[in-house]
């Protein structure tokens, strides 16, 4: 999960805009309750980090997702007391009491699980596509410390992730019984993330981190094509959003019974939305850094 | 104006029972290039500290004296306001890349000084091209090699063009390809910027011929201070740990002056007619042993191969091959020296021998149990009391057993590699194998000479010993047999005196200065070698 360059249009966009695509569309996945606009979301973004070649790096976050929201849906399903279509008596189950599970239950759960996923999804390309030199950049004037610590720790996960494979291995090499139990190892890993912090507190003092007052504004580089595309698809991503959840289109109720409209509101909406996504991966000029 | 002036320092850790440094008084000229020399705890790294700010506003403690870096004192200004007059390096390039791209690396300091945009981005690509790291620009931090690393770390300590940069044992981490042409980029800065450079290193042989003057610290104050050649005379007599090979070989062969470099030593014997006429080394010197064949039942019986390595191949997924059919025998007692460049799959082959790798095809025999140290020994102190770590007998063999009761974290580098040691060999049944990467790394010479002692013994109580090491010196201290790995794969098998005599970078420096003559490696063998030519020479 870290910035890796590649020649794609949306690591060639500036930090600024790459960073509201994501956002975007991360948003999007949190208004939006329709089944279809959620999965249209879900392929968009899988097809948007395949087009910038980070699809691999999805791989980890979503190792972490499915497992989450599988977990939304059980819970959600053995827990809510919504719905009129039941599809399983249960019984008496302890704590939770007479538990029946319904078909807007168990959708509503998948909904929430999809919901989940897209942010995931659009966190790891993110994480993937933006820089975070380019964004420490837009928000020094903010916040310098913050954005700083943001970039350091950034910086510091691969590093503390090959510690930790370090230890490991260091670990697996002590013979027989003497093998320390995971513990010990998090309790090093911790040890040495705290060594490690020491020494780049160092490194920021000799650079002369601390010396000056606010930062001057970043120099202008002029727009290029692809913060063009990409911020237009942010905007755009944005506006339909809004004006789909004002006309009332993709609406979603799972209470008393399950209420999905599914007409060419939805299915336009679906498509506008993956055609967004992908509309500005088109152009391939410039891409190479 | 002086660049460093130190008067009367005297320094104390916070919590430390003794000073790190006593009476110190230094001054650098503007241009010259000053090594600080010394063993581990001598003091180099707190006085560049000192020099830097850090001493003692980063670390605390006592302080007494006074430092004017660039003509700020210390007392008064801080690590971040010296920056503008001092570049600090330290020794792990890990922890000295705080940014993510290359380009924001060279920026920050720029930036944290003040400078407006143009000035920042022509500082960048000034310092990238001086560095020879502009085709890195662009590249994020993480995938950068250690000498990339420490390159860029470079960059951003000269970034601004300071009048001194300060330089902890920068090479330490770096293999001997990158560590020398660390030193020569430094060399090339002090001459033609004009900055001065103060370096503490523990190799001396690798840098004292790009030095103006050497200042050797010991116990926290300074013992010599004078030109390398004066240095060396001087450490023959009064600190022979500090003396370079080629020192060393010159002093035991009655040579004087001792030389600051190959090349110095190289004239003088070429002077004294001592220099056989050289030719290119021979190609067959040292052919790889495939499926060497050994003394007892088929050559290969568990008795006789300590370790075998059969048409050993690793094939990453989506990507390189590390190891390509190596084959290699290893008998109980054999001390085997694996040398390569990075990357020629050194420490993917000890991984295998220890099991935690597996071959993607081939397979790896081990008589018994094999005893893997990895180059962090750090990485194997858990415990917060040097007892717990390792069974007291272990502990006691690797010459700790009175220190069972401090902290691991506590203990000197050396002190730390030996109980790692102890941690991998245990106290139960005797490894068959014990196998060392890079040992070596950031050791002074009298550790490493300790360690070249434990792992003879080792030997010579029937483990296998195999030390995958960028270090010549160590290499021929220890080995009997050389590997030298290329590409995934040994190009070179052979007695040590054969494969390191030949070559430049995996050669020691005794055997460069000889041109490999008559296999010496060791300044003691070279000696030899001169004295019985010295001795021809008045009794023709």
């Amino acid at each position: 999960m870290s910035h890796r360059p590649v020649a794609s249009p949306l690591h060639a966009a500036r930090a600024g805009a790459a960073a509201a695509y994501c956002m975007a569309f991360a948003a999007a996945g949190l208004v939006f309750e329709h089944p279809l606009v959620l999965g249209a979301l879900g392929v968009a973004l899988v097809a948007s980090a395949a087009a910038c070649g980070v699809a691999g790096a999805l791989a980890t976050p979503l190792r972490l997702a499915v497992p989450l929201a599988l977990s939304v849906l059980v819970v959600n399903a053995l827990v809510s007391r919504g719905g009129l279509t039941v599809l399983a008596r249960l019984g008496e189950l302890g704590p939770l009491g007479q538990v029946d599970i319904t078909l807007e239950a168990v959708v509503t759960g998948g909904v929430m699980a999809l919901r989940v996923t897209v942010v995931v999804l659009a966190a790891g390309i993110f994480a993937a596509v933006v820089d975070p030199d380019g964004l420490l950049r837009l928000f020094r004037r903010v916040s310098f410390r913050s954005a700083l610590t943001a970039v350091l720790a950034t910086r510091l996960i691969p590093v503390l992730a090959r510690d930790a494979r370090r230890l490991d291995d260091a670990r697996r090499c002590r013979p027989g019984e003497a093998v320390p139990g995971r513990v010990a190892v998090l309790r090093a890993v911790a040890t040495g993330a705290l060594d490690r912090a020491v020494d780049v507190a160092a490194t920021l003092e000799v650079r002369g981190y601390g010396t000056r007052g606010p930062w001057p504004a970043a120099p202008r580089a002029p727009w290029s094509r692809h913060d063009f595309a990409v911020a237009a698809a942010a905007a755009a991503v944005v506006t339909i959003t809004v004006g789909a959840r004002l006309a009332g289109v993709a609406s979603f109720a799972a209470d008393p019974r399950l209420a999905i409209p599914l007409g060419p509101g939805e299915v336009v909406l679906a498509l506008a939305l993956g055609a967004l996504a992908l509309a500005p991966l088109a152009d391939r000029r410039g891409i190479a850094r | 104006m002086t660049v460093l002036a130190v008067q009367g320092l005297t320094y104390t850790y916070a919590g430390a029972a003794e000073p790190a440094l006593r009476d110190i008084d230094l001054r650098v000229e503007p241009g010259e290039f000053v090594v600080l020399a010394g063993l581990s705890a001598s003091g180099k790294s707190t006085l560049l500290r000192a020099a830097s700010g850090l001493v003692p506003h980063f670390h605390g403690g006592t302080f007494a004296g006074r430092v004017l870096t660039g003509g700020l004192d210390t007392r008064e200004h801080g690590p971040a306001d010296l920056a503008a007059v001092a570049g600090t390096l330290f020794q792990d390039p890990e922890t000295q890349a705080v940014l993510g791209t290359v380009r924001a690396e060279l920026a920050f300091p720029l930036e944290n000084r003040g400078h407006g945009p143009a000035a920042v981005a022509r500082g960048v690509e000034e310092a990238a091209l001086a560095l020879g790291i502009d085709a890195l620009l662009d590249r994020p931090t993480h995938e950068l090699s250690g000498g990339e690393l420490q390159r860029v770390a470079l960059g951003a300590a000269l970034a601004g063009r300071p009048e001194v940069v300060l330089l902890d044992e920068p090479t330490s981490q770096l293999d001997p390809v990158a560590g020398d042409e660390l030193v020569w980029l430094l060399r090339r800065l002090n001459e033609e910027w004009g900055t001065a450079v103060v370096l503490a290193e523990q190799r001396l042989e690798r840098c004292l011929a790009a030095a103006d003057r050497v200042v050797a610290l010991a116990g926290g104050r300074i013992v010599c201070d004078a030109a390398p050649r004066d240095f060396l005379g001087w450490a023959a007599d009064a600190a022979p740990a500090l003396q370079t090979p080629g020192a060393r070989l010159f002093t035991r062969a009655g040579l004087r002056p001792p030389p600051a470099g190959v090349k110095d030593a190289r004239a003088t014997l070429r002077s004294h007619g001592l220099l056989a006429p050289t030719g290119p080394p021979s190609a067959e010197a040292a052919p790889p042993r495939r499926r060497r064949r050994l003394p007892g039942r088929g050559g290969r019986s568990a008795e006789t191969t300590a370790l075998a390595f059969r048409d050993v191949w690793h094939e990453l997924r989506g990507g390189r091959t590390i190891l390509r059919a190596v084959d290699l025998d290893v008998r109980p007692g054999e001390r085997v020296a694996l040398m390569g460049r990075n990357g020629a799959g050194k420490s993917t082959l000890l991984r295998h021998a220890a099991g935690l790798m597996a071959p993607t095809r081939g397979r790896v025999e081990a008589s018994g149990r094999v005893a893997l140290l990895l180059q962090h020994p750090g990485d194997y102190l858990l415990h917060d009391r040097v007892g717990d770590e390792a069974p007291a007998a272990a502990i006691a063999r690797v010459g700790l057993a009175g220190h069972a009761d401090r902290h691991p974290r506590d203990l000197s580098g050396g002190e730390r590699q030996r109980l790692a040691l102890a941690v991998v060999l245990g106290d139960d049944e005797p490894a068959a194998v014990v196998c060392l990467d890079e040992p070596t790394r950031g050791m002074d010479r009298g550790a490493k000479g300790d360690l070249a002692d434990r792992l003879r013994g080792l030997a010579a109580a029937g483990s296998a010993v195999v030390v995958a090491t960028h270090d010549a010196e160590f290499a021929a201290a220890v080995a009997d047999r050389v590997v030298l790995l290329a590409d995934g794969r040994p190009i070179a098998d052979a007695a040590a005196s054969e494969v390191l005599a030949g070559g430049w970078y995996f050669a020691t420096e005794t055997a460069r200065i000889l041109g490999g003559e008559g296999g010496a490696l060791r300044p003691e063998e070279g000696a030899e070698l001169l004295r019985r030519r010295l001795t021809l020479e008045v009794t023709p």
